[in-house]
């Protein structure tokens, strides 16, 4: 019995001794952490893509945490459950949040436009752009490499007939594809919108036709026929101001005059609007 | 001061804790996949042997000997080194968070890897005395070091290249692991000619 004991005393001390510093040090070395930061990380979906515009979802629950200042509207892939449960949390106003949904401006597929060589390098496009500007004839249409379908987390892009395309539906809008075009082709509308311009050639007119049949040669007859004038030719290619492109009277007839049929009616309702 | 150089040397060469004696597989399976991981992970245990050791050899010394207790040996130090790494931790995160955030998820994972406990158990086998201890157990760091961030090499190669489907994952892995391990049977009594 003895033996037994003096096995297990000093054992049993040293583990006391080690509970007992253990629980000194982390009350005196507490560190001040706001209670709410874990509920609004939580909150948050994870996903790290920088849409908010701070350093991934810690950094957008932190911020929110110390000013509160902050929107509770900026993750658009979260959208609008996750505004309302934030808003919750932290006691403030719900704000809607925009669903965005990714849009590349470019259509030049295989049937519209031709390489001007083998390009047979490095399966990216940051990489292929360097070579002449790419493969395409137009140098500033969608290189097909994929960079965008690779950064995207929720695999919404694939390069279909030589064009990156979009599935809205499971695009949530993180806007890291449009960061990673070396062309600078997508960018992030309103999941409401439904007209686009799938071009960005900002060439004449003629040297436009000549490279691709979808290009926009800035013939400005979309601005003309427009009635809300919220089309305008700007280096050459038609740029539509979505804060004018509302209520349309006349909808959808832009595409319908488009010469070249580069401006699309598009359906752009995402995962979000589709859910409600 | 020979000596303690060929206690380093041994410790990180001849007798490498992973690719010698074995010890400490689990991490260098596990995490070598990534080559900042494994170098995290590494300074981790290295500082974490030292540590461990700077607090298991006077328990030994001064608490177990003296009482006839060394057969407590092996749990004492499971307890005290599990103790103290949740100690360091706490200290780390109030005092140097950028420390603590590198180190993050690796500190409570080497909390009883057997390399660590290895180390310390070692050192007392060997009969060394504090400072060769510490010594040692700097090598032994050093040495997991340099296996994890060798071996992370090696497998990104590995990653890269087409194998046989059933070789595929651990399998070619393990292979890799045991080609890297005969290598370093080459150092074999380099490092006692090396002064003699």
């Amino acid at each position: 019995m003895d033996s037994i004991l003096t096995a297990v005393i000093p054992v049993v001390i040293i583990g006391i001794v080690c509970a007992a510093v253990l629980v000194v040090a982390s009350k005196l070395m507490a560190v001040k952490e706001d209670e709410r930061f874990p509920a609004v990380r939580d909150c948050l979906p994870g996903a790290n893509c920088g849409a908010c515009g701070f350093a991934g979802c810690d950094g957008y629950a932190k911020a929110l945490c110390e000013n509160p200042d902050t929107p509770t509207n900026l993750c658009v892939p979260g959208a609008d459950a996750v505004s309302r449960q934030l808003s919750d949390i932290l006691g403030v106003e719900f704000a809607d949040v925009i669903e965005k949904v990714a849009v590349v401006h470019c259509g030049g597929d295989c049937s519209r436009t031709e390489d001007k060589f083998l390009y047979e390098g490095i399966k990216s496009c940051a990489a292929a752009k360097l070579m002449y500007g790419g493969k395409g004839s137009c140098s500033y249409g969608c290189l097909a490499l994929g960079d965008c379908a690779n950064v995207c987390p929720q695999d919404a892009i694939c390069i279909e007939d030589g064009v990156a395309r979009v599935n809205a539906k499971k695009c949530i809008g993180c806007g890291l594809c449009a960061r990673t075009c070396p062309n600078n082709l997508i960018s992030l509308v309103a999941d409401v919108e439904r007209v686009v311009v799938t071009c960005s050639n900002k060439d004449k007119g003629a040297l436009t036709r000549k490279v691709c049949s979808n290009g926009c040669i800035g013939c400005k007859k979309c601005e003309k026929v427009c009635p809300m004038g919220a089309i305008t030719v700007k280096d050459n290619v038609a740029v539509i101001d979505y804060d004018k492109c509302t209520d349309c009277t006349d909808f959808g007839v832009c595409a319908k005059n488009c010469t070249t049929g580069c401006i699309l009616v598009a359906d752009l309702s995402g995962m979000h609007r589709v859910k409600e | 001061m020979t000596k303690l150089i060929i206690i380093l040397l041994s410790a990180v060469f001849i007798n490498n804790y992973v690719l010698s004696r074995f010890l400490g597989i689990c991490p260098f399976l596990g995490v070598s996949k990534k080559l900042d991981s494994a170098a995290g992970m590494s300074i981790a245990v290295i500082f974490v042997m030292l540590m461990a050791t700077a607090a298991t050899y006077p328990i030994q010394m001064y608490l177990l000997v003296p009482n006839d207790l060394g057969y407590l040996q092996t749990i004492v130090f499971i307890l005290v080194i599990a103790a103290l790494v949740q100690l360091v931790e706490i200290v780390l995160k109030r005092f140097i968070p950028s420390l603590h955030k590198s180190l993050g998820v690796y500190l409570p994972l080497i909390t009883t890897n057997c390399a660590v406990l290895g180390v310390t158990i070692l050192n007392i086998d060997e009969g060394y005395t504090f400072v060769e201890a510490m010594v040692n157990s700097l090598g032994s760091g050093l040495g997991f070091f340099l296996a994890m961030v060798m071996f992370s090499g090696v497998r990104s190669t590995i990653e890269g290249s087409d194998i046989p489907k059933s070789f595929k994952g651990l399998p070619i892995t393990l292979i890799a692991a045991a080609i890297t391990s005969l290598s370093f049977l080459g150092f074999g009594g380099v490092v006692e000619n090396l002064f003699g």
